[in-house]
C-alpha cells in the first residue's frame, strides 16, 4: 500500500475527536489545577513568602501533589478526561516523570527508569533550553555583549 | 478574584492546547514542547510578566509558565555573568521544579512494585 493511500485509510477509520466535549474538560480541569496552584501560593505568601521567593516552593509543592497522584493511580484517570487540562500544568509535567519512572522500572534502574524519566521532560526540557537561549543571545545583543 | 482568574485563564490556555492538539492531531510531547517554547517567546517580547501579574497561578502553572521562567532567570543572571548567562541562567529559576519532579519520580519508582 502507497504510504499516502495508507494515511488517508487511517483518516477515514480514525474515530472524529469530540472536540468541543475534549475543550470543555480541558478547561475545566487545567482551571482547577491552576486554582489549587493559587491556594498553594497565596498560602506560602501568607507565612511570609515574597512575590519572587514564592515560585520555587509552590512549584515543588505543585510537582509533589502530582507525583502523588500519580503514584496512587488517580492522575491518569483525571488525564483520561481533562487531556491537556491535567497535561500542561506543572501536575501534568510530574505526571510525566514519573509515571514512565515507574512503568519501566522492570527493565532496571539505570536504563529503565533512568532512562525513561525523561522519555516526555527530555524534549520538553531540551526545546524550552533552545527557545530560551535564542532569546537570551537577542537580548545579550541589545545590551551590546556587554558585560 | 485571584483565585477566579487563575481558575479561567489557566483553564484556557489548556482548552486551547487541547483544542490544537484535536485539530492537528499531534502528540502530547509535542504540544508540551511548543507550548513551553512559545512561553519562552512570549517572554522574549516581554509580554508573559505583565500576563502573569494578572493571572497568578493561571499562567505560571501551566507550561507556557515553565518557558516563562526559563527565559527570566536566564534575563536576570545575563547582566552580572555576561555571556554564560546564555548556559547558565535557565536553570536558576526552574531548576527547583526539574529536580523536584526528578527526585519523587525515583523514590516512586523504588517504593512501587514493579507492574509485569
Amino acid at each position: 500500500m502507497e504510504p499516502k493511500e495508507y494515511r488517508q485509510r487511517v483518516k477515514r477509520l480514525e474515530k472524529p475527536r469530540p472536540i468541543v466535549r475534549n475543550a470543555f474538560w480541558a478547561f475545566v480541569v487545567g482551571g482547577t489545577i491552576c486554582l489549587i496552584g493559587q491556594l498553594v501560593q497565596s498560602g506560602l505568601m501568607a507565612i511570609g513568602y515574597n512575590q519572587e521567593t514564592v515560585k520555587a516552593p509552590t512549584s515543588i509543592i505543585m510537582v509533589f501533589l502530582g507525583a502523588v497522584g500519580t503514584a496512587f493511580g488517580f492522575y491518569d484517570r483525571i488525564a483520561k478526561l481533562g487531556g491537556m487540562g491535567a497535561n500542561l500544568p506543572i501536575t501534568g509535567f510530574s505526571n510525566a516523570v514519573v509515571a514512565p519512572a515507574m512503568e519501566f522500572k522492570q527493565e532496571g534502574p539505570i536504563m529503565g527508569t533512568g532512562a525513561r524519566i525523561f522519555q516526555v521532560a527530555g524534549p520538553v526540557i531540551a526545546y524550552g533550553l533552545l527557545a530560551a537561549f535564542a532569546v537570551g543571545i537577542v537580548r545579550y545583543a541589545i545590551m551590546g555583549f556587554k558585560p | 478574584m485571584s483565585y477566579l482568574l487563575a481558575f479561567l485563564i489557566g483553564g484556557a490556555l489548556c482548552l486551547v492546547a487541547q483544542i490544537v492538539m484535536d485539530l492537528t492531531r499531534a502528540t502530547p510531547a509535542v504540544i508540551l514542547a511548543g507550548s513551553v517554547m512559545l512561553g519562552a517567546i512570549a517572554a522574549g517580547f516581554g509580554i508573559y510578566e505583565p500576563f502573569a501579574r494578572i493571572a497568578g497561578a493561571g499562567a505560571t502553572v501551566p507550561l507556557p509558565g515553565f518557558g516563562f521562567s526559563l527565559v527570566s532567570g536566564l534575563i536576570k543572571e545575563l547582566p552580572k555573568e555576561g555571556w554564560v548567562a546564555l548556559f547558565s541562567g535557565a536553570f536558576k529559576a526552574t531548576g527547583a521544579g526539574i529536580k523536584a519532579a526528578l527526585i519523587f519520580g525515583l523514590l516512586a519508582s523504588f517504593v512501587t512494585r514493579a507492574r509485569a
